[in-house]
């Protein structure tokens, strides 16, 4: 019996500590609603998000999240009339985690929302935003299965980050003026939606720019992430002096090591994936330096947004803001300015809200950290100009 | 009518009864909850998947708790299962219109491919002793989750298409049914929460009749004492082999009903977590425990949703309470209270 107690009372410890952690998360949240008195009439209006905020991927849910709530406070402290009611809920960046997290937001009373921060959780909920008329508009969900389907365009789903293929065509365009006369060889993860979408656009397109492509059959799969000896030696044996990283930043984090480990050291290319790198727990930073990623966002820009952004975030959450961040926080000034212009104030009838932000959307240019006058397609892809940065002395340096 | 009852609710079908009136109670009960009263999304999107893990947990609970032989691929029969109604609904699209009828022809379907892959697994491995099932359907169902990843099949105006590895599909307007690790998309949902309850009452119906038939008892004889069991003339290869294979099947049904509740399905899903959290739910049932299985699922399966409010901490609390509650049924003191309790109430009752 005593032990019994004894389970119940850390029981009930754990879930006061919980309680804790949950009020201070809320009373954030009113800190930045009470801005809200001074002005004339406010309208708040419910954004919703999904990401993962636990397992593997939670470093992107985590960064979308603080930039995201950045952004809200900094509206709700101006002296906009449109208020945000800002919340999230985890999916593990797992599709079926991703219906049960967009039905909780849905419940809530979502009225817009920043979609899911992964792919794969994002093409299971694409129909949901679009049955519902719900706007959504995904910080870093790359697969164009978040915006159309082979017979299908959900209008009101759009993003904010470059599609798989989009990215895979920029690498290559890139590889081309800079990197023409260099062997490449290409480590990509088979079973994964993000790797596979950008590496068969670059392959293509690598083809039909005559790049010199000498080793292309390194695929990975989940169940054999931790290991890329063999990979590494073809790529070497091939006489590969650019390898190209179309994966997200724990794999490429292994590859960096063990290639470091086996003395081969030839140029690294990553996308948007990598993009965290940096940031990983027990990852010496020194192992890569000189890689270059393409990302739409480089933390050391000199313009008054970017400095702004990257102060405020350091200051706020003690680390460097990432890709994913910069595109959260430029979501959410996208949406402001759409529910601005599409006249949303205290008198606004709600039921045209998916219509009216949709043809802004359409029609709108928005300036904003990951890039300069922004437009969107109908089908919902972004286009602006991708930026190629490299990694010198630890931290993200333009690379032109 | 006195051996009526007695058939129903003697205390040798008390069980079945049971699991029968407990699945039709509370599927009546969210009907009506349903129908009448607004309740939250959260809840209606958690039905039917919950259904798919009742009846997959249930599948392995045969192999596991009656046939005594562990399977750590049961994913990979749902995969099957999956994908074979994903692209079976697919093709027929166009010709079926009732979205019922086609709902139970996909379901068929992937139960019936799912079964062939059991029997071809089992029938050489079952006559070996030992762990072996164990491991070779830990192989399969990586190997299947390998193979489906790398399928390309497509179909247009002229016909089907099909390439492995890299995709080499020319499609004229076409549609794609299976793209490699994109797996399944823009699938049209036809699974409801129904056609899920029916599918715990056939699989209950065949569960039942097999266990309580001539072959059921061999099944348990032979996970007791194989060499008792060979000794009375039972050949155990072939009633294990009958396990695996019903089982795979309903695997198989269970994967079919939840491929088509997604509009998306990647293969990546089916994966070695989801058969542990599938064989979890089953020893959290207790090993051959019908009912116990039914509720466990519910529960496991639910309560990470529940628990969403306490954000950070969720899957912290759901970890403590498996452990408490796994520790708590193997306490031996505890075992005994509640066997008095049901002595107390049970006994009067027979009396009466």
């Amino acid at each position: 019996m005593k032990k019994l107690l004894l389970v119940l009372l850390s029981l009930l410890c754990v879930l006061s500590l919980a309680g804790c952690g949950n009020s201070n998360g809320n009373s954030g949240n009113e800190g930045g609603n009470g801005g809200s008195e001074e002005g004339a009439a406010t309208v708040t209006v419910k954004l919703g998000c999904s990401g993962p905020l636990s397992g593997d991927a939670k470093v992107y849910g985590e960064a979308v999240r603080n930039a995201a709530q950045i952004a809200v406070d900094e509206i709700n402290a101006s002296g906009s009339e449109i208020k945000f009611d800002f919340f999230m809920e985890d999916d593990q960046a797992d599709p079926e985690k991703a219906v049960a997290a967009y039905s909780t937001l849905y419940d809530k009373g979502m009225q817009v929302s920043l979609f899911t921060v992964t792919s794969g959780a994002g093409a299971a909920v694409a129909a949901n935003y679009d049955e519902d008329k719900i706007f959504a508009i995904t910080p870093s969900g790359s697969a164009t299965s978040l915006v159309y389907t082979d017979d299908k365009n959900f209008a009101g789903n759009f993003q904010m980050c470059f599609t798989d293929p989009n990215q895979g065509v920029a690498a290559a365009d890139y590889m081309a003026t800079h990197f023409a006369d260099k062997k490449i060889a290409i480590i990509y993860k088979s079973d994964d939606v993000y790797s596979s979408g950008v590496y068969e656009k670059f392959v293509a397109e690598a083809a039909a720019k005559n790049l010199n492509v000498v080793y292309k059959d390194g695929a990975f799969t989940s169940d054999s992430a931790t290991d890329f000896a063999t990979q590494l030696t073809a790529a070497q044996s091939a006489g590969a002096d650019l390898v190209f990283l179309p994966i997200y930043y724990q794999p490429a984090s292994t590859i960096l090591k063990q290639a470091n480990d086996m003395g081969y050291a030839p140029t690294f290319f990553g996308v948007d994936g990598m993009d965290g790198i940096l940031t990983l727990e027990g990852f010496d930073t020194s192992l890569a330096e000189g890689l270059y990623l393409l990302t739409p966002f480089a933390a050391d820009a000199q313009d008054d947004l970017t400095k702004n952004f990257v102060s405020t975030y350091e200051s706020k959450f003690g680390e460097t803001p990432n890709q994913f961040a910069a595109d959260a926080y430029d979501c959410v000034y996208a949406i402001h300015q759409a529910l601005r212009d599409a006249g949303v104030n205290a008198d606004y009838n709600f039921d045209n809200l998916y219509n009216d932000i949709v043809a802004q959307f359409n029609s709108m240019t928005f300036n904003g950290l990951t890039g300069e006058n922004m437009t969107w397609a109908e089908n919902g892809e972004v286009s602006k100009a991708p930026k190629a940065v490299v990694i010198t002395n630890g931290v993200y340096v333009s690379a032109d | 009518m006195k051996n009526f009852m007695n058939n129903l609710f003697g205390k040798k079908n008390r069980g079945r009864t049971f699991s029968f009136l407990m699945v039709i109670a509370v599927y009546i009960f969210v009907e009506v909850l349903t129908h009448s009263f607004r309740v939250s999304r959260l809840f209606t999107s958690l039905l039917v998947p919950t259904c798919c893990y009742i009846v997959l947990g249930l599948s392995l609970n045969l192999v596991v708790g009656f046939s005594g032989e562990l399977s750590l691929g049961h994913a990979g029969f749902m995969a099957v299962g999956a994908f074979s109604a994903v692209v079976v609904s697919g093709l027929t699209s166009s010709i079926i219109a009732n979205d019922i009828i086609r709902l139970i022809i996909s379901i068929i379907a992937g139960s019936i491919i799912s079964g062939l892959f059991g029997l071809i697994i089992s029938v050489p491995v079952l006559k070996l002793s030992g762990d072996y099932l164990a491991i070779v359907t830990l192989a399969f169902g990586q190997i299947i989750k390998s193979i489906i990843n790398n399928i390309y099949l497509g179909y247009d105006a002229n016909g089907m298409q099909f390439s492995f590895v890299t995709n080499t599909l020319n499609l004229e307007n076409g549609k794609m049914l299976l793209s490699g690790p994109m797996g399944a998309t823009d699938t049209a949902k036809i699974s409801n929460f129904t056609s899920g309850s029916i599918l715990i009452l056939i699989t209950l119906f065949i569960l039942y009749s097999l266990i309580n038939s001539k072959y059921g008892r061999a099944i348990m004889a032979a996970r007791d004492n194989r060499i008792a069991a060979e000794s009375i003339g039972i050949n155990v290869s072939k009633t294990k082999t009958l396990a695996f294979v019903t089982s795979a099947v309903l695997a198989g049904a269970s994967g079919a009903l939840y491929a088509l509740n997604y509009s998306t399905l990647q293969p990546a899903k089916f994966d070695f977590n989801t058969s542990i959290l599938v064989l979890v739910y089953v020893v959290f049932g207790g090993l051959g425990n019908i009912n116990g299985t039914i509720i466990a699922t519910t529960i496991l399966y639910i309560l990470p949703e529940l628990l969403r409010s306490l954000q950070d901490y969720r899957m912290l609390i759901y970890a403590i309470v498996l452990i408490v509650v796994m520790q708590m049924t193997n306490s031996s003191k505890l075992k005994q209270f509640v066997e008095s309790i049901r002595n107390k109430f049970f006994k009067k009752g027979e009396k009466a």
